[in-house]
């Protein structure tokens, strides 16, 4: 792996991240509406009987939300690499096609592990009480779901090479993994077929660790319903394959 | 050793042969063109030699590694400005360039001084803080030339240096395209589709459906055509060019009340018509060949003609099948 590549490749999309203002700020408005708004107005309709009020509910599927937006916008950068040439001058460099994979995922995990961490210091906000073990645990966890999901937007975008494709990447794969990953709701609640698909969604292993860590006590609906050995060994080994098979999609040649 | 070595290459895309067996070399510090219409296999054949492709058969080498076995050894020997622009534009000149250092692995000590050197070298280096994005048409492709020099390429490719620009950028392009071998020790392997521009080449591969169809120096090349086209305009056209068929033993044609010959050497050519025809001749017109006329004489087509025809339609469905596989 060229280390001088893979920080230039994590350093070129940090740089456009801090120019880019107007990006972090929708990035980061979009989860406060979903948190204060859509979670203000549902939290009426559902009645506290497990212990977790709904707003502290949906907050570690906010937190997953902002991870997944923002892992896969990164991702998807490629198709305008693509489509505006950049990509070429990365691919004719001496630089092994899993090197420019790792750096792209880096760039993702790094950008969106920001993100998170702005929306999870509103904590206190929410009524939360969280210990410096339970902050670092959820930091920990929000690294390695950005890595994931970063990874797994890398592979969507081999795929297309045009950013027309960008609205069906956005209703057909980021909304639907948002509404299956029991960010709203619970995942035991919904219709099986539903439940089946939000199974095989990385998000969901994400978020319900984060429930683990937020309310460990929490039973019954409102709490973790996947161990957290479960969760962990399919975050890192889905990691690991999204990067094996971004890694030989990018080698494939015409 | 020749610094590029093609060995009947062919792509096919389906049923779309884009390069048909071709063999060529390149002579390490010269300038090497392929000319040829749109749609002819130059930016195929570039994409292959640059290890984007991998061909259908044949074999590629340069600086003596195979294009395929050995893509990282050859992906360090050349520098490529493609056709399209590949900068980013939300960066600027300098950090575009300091991308290019990491990428191929300068040495940090040695890095700044590089850059810092070629934008001197294209005459940017007042302008390295400015985002791309402001930059015209001309000063990004000069920046791309430098960008694909920071690593001291032994060969650089350029893929239609000049599409897009106006005439004063191509001419100031092409002066400073033409010390690149000397001053950087480098070769330069180039396409163009115009015929004017392919004549600062030390040699030409005229390309055309995929094949190469001539192979030589520039004035070699015009030799084909058969020399200077002489035009003439007299005082009684009848006459005279009976005059010229029976003592000169050439054939005159008659176009818009002018006579057309055309002679092996134009300039000793036009004092003997004047000696011979005295006071009849009104104007005297040379033309010297081009390699447009070459490439007319090769393929019974000119050049412009086959850009509006069938050309692009292979483009756009290798492109199409490229989308699907």
């Amino acid at each position: 792996m060229e280390f001088n590549a893979v920080y230039v490749i994590v350093a070129r999309e940090f740089k456009k991240f801090i120019r880019e203002k107007s990006r972090l700020f929708s990035a980061i408005a979009r989860p406060l509406l979903w948190l204060f708004i859509v979670g203000a107005g549902i939290s009426s309709l559902v009645p506290n009987q497990t212990g977790v009020p709904y707003t502290q509910f949906i907050f570690p599927g906010i937190i997953g939300m902002t991870i997944l937006f923002s892992s896969m916008f990164s991702s998807i950068s490629i198709i305008w690499d693509k489509e505006f040439g950049f990509m070429k001058e990365i691919l004719v460099a001496p630089v092994s096609r899993f090197s420019i994979v790792i750096g792209k995922a880096l760039s993702g995990t790094i950008v969106s592990t920001i993100q998170a961490l702005i929306i999870l210091a509103l904590f206190p906000f929410l009524g939360f009480k969280l210990g410096l073990l339970q902050i670092l645990e959820i930091i920990l966890i929000c690294v390695s779901l950005s890595f994931c999901i970063s990874a797994f937007g890398i592979v969507l975008a081999t795929f297309y090479d045009s950013y027309e494709s960008f609205s069906v990447i956005m209703n057909f794969i980021i909304m639907p993994m948002f509404f299956l990953s029991g960010a709203m709701y619970p995942v035991k609640l919904l219709p099986d077929i539903l439940r089946i698909l939000a199974k095989l969604n990385p998000l969901t292993y994400g978020i319900d660790i984060m429930k683990h860590a937020l309310f460990p006590d929490a039973s019954g609906n409102m709490g973790p319903d996947i161990s957290i050995m479960t969760s962990t060994a399919v975050i890192i080994f889905t990691s690991i394959l999204f990067v094996v098979i971004a890694g030989k999609l990018f080698e494939r040649k015409g | 050793m020749p610094i590029i070595q093609v060995e009947n290459l062919v792509k096919k895309f389906g049923n779309i042969t884009a390069v048909d067996d071709i063999s060529f070399e390149v002579e390490e510090g010269t300038i090497f063109g392929f000319l040829g219409p749109n749609g002819a296999g130059k930016t195929t054949t570039i994409n292959i030699l640059c290890t984007l492709l991998s061909p259908t058969s044949g074999r590629t080498l340069i600086a003596g590694h195979d294009c395929i076995s050995e893509s990282s050894k050859v992906r360090k020997s050349i520098g490529i400005v493609f056709q399209d622009t590949t900068l980013d534009k939300d960066l600027t000149a300098y950090e575009n360039l300091i991308f290019h250092a990491y990428l191929y692995n300068i040495p940090k000590a040695e890095m700044k001084e590089r850059v810092d050197n070629v934008m001197k070298f294209v005459d940017l280096y007042n302008r390295k803080e400015d985002l791309v994005k402001k930059f015209s048409g001309g000063m990004k492709r000069r920046l791309e030339v430098a960008r694909g020099l920071i690593h001291r390429p032994r060969v650089l490719f350029l893929d239609e240096p000049t599409l897009g620009l106006d005439p004063q950028s191509r001419t100031n392009l092409w002066e400073f395209i033409t010390t690149l071998p000397e001053k950087h020790n480098v070769t330069i392997f180039m396409t163009t589709h115009y015929m004017e521009e392919a004549e600062v080449c030390d040699r030409i591969a005229v390309i055309d459906n995929g094949k190469i169809i001539a192979i030589d120096s520039p004035s070699e090349l015009k030799k084909i055509v058969g020399g200077d086209v002489v035009s003439i305009t007299t005082t009684d056209n009848i006459h005279v060019r009976k005059e010229i068929e029976t003592v000169f033993k050439m054939s005159v044609s008659e176009k818009n009340d002018e006579l057309y010959m055309t002679c092996s050497r134009g300039d000793t050519c036009i004092p003997e018509l004047i000696r011979t025809l005295g006071e009849r001749v009104l104007s005297v017109r040379i033309q010297r060949p081009t390699l447009n006329d070459v490439f007319l004489k090769l393929t019974g087509k000119t050049i412009r003609e086959e850009e509006t025809s069938g050309s692009d339609s292979v483009r756009e469905s290798i492109r199409a099948y490229r989308r699907r596989h």
